[in-house]
């Protein structure tokens, strides 16, 4: 694995007066229920996790389950109540306020669930404006703005004030503004759960085009589990503040770690999520029929070819090497056998 | 029984009342007892009491404990009243240096500060004084170099009026559009004509200074208590008297503290109008979502950045409404402060009404109010304009209203030098209209109003004595039959039923206060007042309330009758009352009334509005009646807000009570009248006005705890 940009070691955010007293006293054996009965309520419980560099985590959970609070605390807008986190290797909870802004600055970017922008700003002048805040002058900040504009196709309309754009736009504006110093670490909090579904599948594709282009660093939350299959490297499901599972979207579907992951991976479509690597034996690699296919395919796309085939299919990586075969029988094993032991 | 078991806090209600009528009742009136002018009026009485507190010697008529209770607080004004003098006179001597004499003179430290604040604040009004009216005696004064007199020629006159109504006719029509701008050009040309220019920019000029500067001292302390909770904590009981506290009760500790003039009127207004700013400064900031706040963080803000760039902004609307708030109170400051000597229309109106020059008052009533109509129009279209983008236009299409300034400017200035050939000596009518050379209607109104007298004399006057023989006396006897341990026990009682232990306490504490004070029986005829006035008010306000909102047109026109009628500065409801029934208790219970309907009505149309439109409709598919809807569904939902409406009404009633002294009552308005010309009067002004202030919270506090109980219970909180 490549270099960790964000590492959280027992990370816990428990709201209430009393809350740093209590979590000594537990020795990092919190119960939510008893911390409740005391007056505190927990947003994070015990999390644990690295990502690393050029990685998309999504975080996915319900209202309530504490991911955003979780993203808070990595980007210190609350303070954690214990644990440790680093970003590239700093420990992000020992920074003064001055090398706070200094990393926020240079290293962080954020976009928001209700956009936030500020509505007395153009919208090149919200893009511009943590440049400004920076201190970079006027032409540059302004100029690098315009090449962000474009970047979130809305050339055009720079010049218009947040009330005028839709609420799609006004997420372009509040994505490119994350983008304009371009950081590193890239948070998103729910950016596209105040959206129309088609507006919202829309903006997951561009969110993908750009990640393709600037692959940056990013922890995303939703609460929305095809949101989360669609676009992550590595999934992390949250329940009362606790991760109940953190791993790829593959793994996830096949292998549900707990009975509420369970719950989310019954209604999904395998076929959309998996892809052949993930199903494939990759011990026998003899009697292959004449059709080969991707190991990066989606079962869906590929289903058919396979299911009209008499023999084991060749599965090929990029360079064309046989890595593996695939049974056609194990195409409908897939599709439906996981839900037969589940209901 | 039935009622009861359904109903048990009715029956706690009752059993309030029957105890408060059998203490009524037990308790005698004593046969000395008569309504003296005040307990403790300081006059040596062989029948009076006396006590000792702290070394000063209070007197009073003493009663029956259950009766009236001594009043343990007599000493309190004696002793605010000393210690101010010993602030102002004695406390902290030190060493100041004296440009004129250029030596050092030992003063008291408060008393300098108060004499440089004096100065600065006399500085900055004569500054704008000469830019509207001509002279330059301020520069002159500061630069210390007579330039004046070396150079005549450099003798600045006034800006000639005709740039003055174009300068406010643009920015009208900047902000707002033509409508606006036609308003506040015709303002401008009627203060004009009718040679009311010099006091209007007198007022202008006052108002120049001190909205500006509350608007800065409510902002920075709107922040700082949004920053800190222990700074916020310690301005909200401040906050609190000071929103019931009557404009006029300040004054009085004003006079000791700054003199008389026109900079000790801009100080008392700053007292007054800065916690209207401050809250709703709190307010904007607090309503800034807090993922505005976040992405200001995220962008690297400092803390100063964050505030400056990202939450003032973002709460600019809140913020704007409260500059409205400040320049409507500094209106409101500008006749009130008359009375410690500010200059201006304030001073011309009281000076007519004192002169019972009703046609003179009304003149200048009018231009008060129109002033004060535009700006309140011209602050909220800035409040509610969005801010424009320029960048792509051209320069003259970016700067054109400045370029339409500068023109009028040396139009302006043409036209006044023209008029010097035209009106050759006599006066120059297109620089400026000198006060008696003007258009005067006073004469037509002053005979309006004796033909009015004249005619309908006999039935104006068969009413007032029947309202004051027939309904006034004996609910004024009434209230003061009220003995004070039952008037306690009714406080406390309904404290306890609406609001708990806490709200008992509360009240008691408040009731208690004025009950020790030497004003026990003026502060009921206060009541009596005010609760009459609120009766009506609240009757006529609920009824045209609801019937307005029964068509959208009309709901809205009647709110925009209420915003200009509280445009109007309190003052003027008292000129149309006094033209028709004169000095009598019924001019200012009338005013009253007009006044206090205001937020009655108000108050109904938007309880009645905010009623969700998915109710109505849901309403409508049950197949209610447009009645039956109003009672079952509308009044239900809308009268926590209605109650609301409620409290405005006795706050407002009992503001007009007080300033209704001036025609003359017998309530506390009246001493804190008299504590004006009294050079002991500060502390006795004050605690008066603590007083009223106390009256308007217990109510207050009752109301607003009952309509929050209400709202959760509905589930609108």
């Amino acid at each position: 694995m490549s270099e960790t940009v964000i590492k959280c070691e027992s990370v816990y955010k428990i709201f209430g007066e009393n809350a740093k007293k209590m979590l000594e006293e537990s020795n990092g054996n919190v119960d939510a229920k008893t911390f409740q009965e005391r007056g505190c309520i927990v947003g994070v419980n015990n999390a644990s996790f690295e990502v690393a560099k050029g990685e998309m985590l999504v975080v996915m959970g319900l209202s309530g389950s504490g991911k955003s609070t979780l993203l808070r605390c990595i980007s210190r807008l609350t303070d954690a109540t214990g644990g440790k986190i680093f970003i590239e290797g700093q420990d992000l909870l020992e920074l003064n306020n001055k090398e706070l802004i200094e990393l926020r600055r240079n290293k962080m970017g954020m976009v928001f669930q209700s956009f936030a922008l500020l509505p007395h700003k153009t919208v090149v002048e919200n893009i511009a404006f943590p440049l400004q805040i920076k201190g970079t002058n006027t032409e540059e900040s302004i100029s690098r703005a315009m090449e962000m504009v474009k970047l979130v196709g809305l050339d055009g309309r720079e010049n218009y004030f947040p009330r005028e754009l839709s609420g799609g736009q006004q997420q372009r504006v509040g994505i490119a503004r994350s983008l304009a110093v371009e950081p590193d670490i890239w948070f998103l909090d729910e950016p596209f759960s105040a959206l129309d579904p088609l507006i919202r599948k829309e903006m997951q594709d561009e969110f993908l085009r750009l990640q393709e282009k600037l692959q940056k660093t990013i922890m995303f939350i939703t609460h929305d589990f095809d949101e989360a299959l669609k676009l992550a490297d590595r999934i992390a499901i949250m329940k009362d503040g606790i991760i109940e599972q953190l791993d790829t979207p593959a793994n996830i579907v096949l292998n549900p770690a707990t009975e509420y992951v369970r719950k989310f991976t019954e209604e999904v479509p395998r076929e959309k999520v998996l892809i052949i690597e993930d199903v494939m034996d990759a011990s026998s690699k003899d009697n292959l029929g004449d059709l080969k296919v991707s190991k990066d395919e989606i079962i869906e796309n590929v289903a058919e070819k396979i299911l009209t085939q008499e023999k084991l299919v060749g599965v090929v990586d990029s360079n064309n090497n046989i890595v593996g075969s695939i049974k056609p029988s194990k195409i409908i094993d897939t599709v439906f056998g996981g839900r037969k032991n589940g209901s | 029984m039935e009622y009861l078991k359904k109903y048990p806090k009715l029956f706690q209600w009752l059993f309030l009342l029957i105890v408060f009528f059998a203490l009524c009742f037990a308790i005698d009136v004593p046969e000395t007892y008569k309504f003296i002018r005040g307990q403790a009026e300081f006059v040596k009485d062989p029948n009076q009491s006396v006590y000792f507190f702290l070394g000063k010697e209070v007197r009073y008529y003493a009663f029956d404990v259950f009766w009236r209770l001594p009043p343990l607080l007599g000493w309190l004004p004696i002793w605010i009243n000393d210690s101010l003098f010993f602030l102002m006179n004695e406390w902290m001597p030190m060493e100041f240096w004296n440009e004129d004499t250029q030596e050092f003179k030992t003063r008291p430290l408060l008393l300098e500060i108060s004499r440089n604040l004096t100065s600065f604040m006399t500085f900055l009004i004569e500054l704008i004084r000469e830019i509207l009216l001509g002279g330059l005696e301020t520069i002159v004064a500061f630069t210390s170099w007579d330039f004046i007199d070396a150079y005549p020629w450099l003798e600045l006159p006034g800006l000639p009026w005709t740039i003055v109504a174009a300068g406010a006719a643009l920015l009208s029509y900047k902000l707002s559009g033509k409508g606006l701008a036609l308003f506040a050009g015709l303002t401008m040309i009627y203060i004009s004509i009718f040679g009311q220019w010099k006091p209007s920019m007198q007022t202008l000029s006052f108002i120049l200074v001190a909205a500006p500067l509350s608007f800065i001292f409510g902002l920075g302390l709107g922040i700082a208590a949004y920053k800190s909770k222990r700074v916020e904590k310690a301005l909200y009981p401040i906050l609190l008297v000071m929103q019931t506290m009557p404009q006029y009760a300040v004054l009085v500790p004003a006079l000791v503290l700054f003199g008389v003039g026109d900079h000790a009127a801009v100080i008392i207004t700053m007292v007054v109008a800065v916690p209207p700013m401050i809250l709703l400064t709190i307010l904007g900031l607090r309503a800034i979502p807090p993922e505005v706040i976040e992405a200001g963080r995220m962008s690297g803000c400092t803390n100063w950045q964050l505030m400056f760039k990202v939450l003032i902004p973002t709460a600019r609307r809140d913020i704007l409404i409260g500059v409205n708030q400040v320049i409507m109170v500094c209106f409101s400051m500008a006749v009130i402060s008359a009375f410690i000597g500010a200059k201006g229309l304030g001073f011309n109106l009281l000076l007519a009404l004192n002169q019972l020059n009703i046609g003179l008052a009304l003149e200048a009533g009018l231009c008060i109010s129109l002033i004060a109509i535009l700006l309140d129009k011209m602050s909220l279209a800035w409040a509610n304009k969005q801010t424009d983008y320029f960048g792509n236009l051209t320069f003259f299409q970016r700067n054109k209203n400045a370029i339409f300034f500068a023109a009028s400017f040396v139009i302006g200035i043409i036209l006044a030098y023209v008029g010097t050939f035209i009106f050759k000596g006599s006066f120059n009518y297109l620089f400026e209209i000198p006060h008696n050379k003007g258009i005067s209607t006073a004469d037509f109104w002053n005979k309006g109003v004796d033909w009015i007298f004249d005619t309908f004399f006999v039935y104006i006057k068969a009413f007032n004595t029947w309202l004051i023989q027939d309904v006034l006396q004996p609910m004024r006897a009434l209230y003061l039959r009220m003995p004070a341990v039952a008037t306690l026990v009714l406080a406390v009682g309904a404290g306890y039923l609406i609001g708990g232990v806490r709200s008992a306490l509360v009240v008691a504490a408040l009731t208690l206060f004025i009950a020790l004070s030497p004003w026990w029986d003026r502060a009921l005829v206060t009541l009596y007042m005010a609760t009459f006035g609120v009766v009506i008010s609240c009757l006529i306000g609920f009824t045209v309330g609801t019937l307005c909102f029964q068509n959208k047109k009309s709901a809205a026109f009647m709110l925009g009758v209420c915003d200009i009628f509280q445009t109007f500065p309190s003052f003027v409801y008292l000129i149309p009352v006094m033209m028709l029934f004169g000095i009598t208790d019924t001019s200012v219970l009338i005013a009253v009334i007009v006044y206090a309907t205001i937020p009655a009505t108000r108050y109904t149309i938007e309880g009645l509005r905010s009623v969700p439109v998915g109710l109505h409709e849901a309403a409508t598919m049950s197949g209610v009646n447009k009645f039956q809807r109003l009672t079952k569904i509308e009044f239900p939902l809308a009268f926590p807000h209605m109650m609301l409406g409620l409290n405005q009404t006795i706050v407002f009633a009992l503001f007009m009570v007080i300033i209704g002294a001036f025609i003359g009552t017998e309530d506390l308005g009246q001493y804190i009248l008299k504590a004006l010309s009294d050079k002991n009067g500060a502390g006795i002004g004050l605690t008066l006005g603590i007083c009223v202030a106390f009256i308007g919270l217990i109510f207050d506090n009752l109301i607003r705890t009952w309509v929050g109980k209400r709202k959760k219970h509905l589930g609108i909180a």
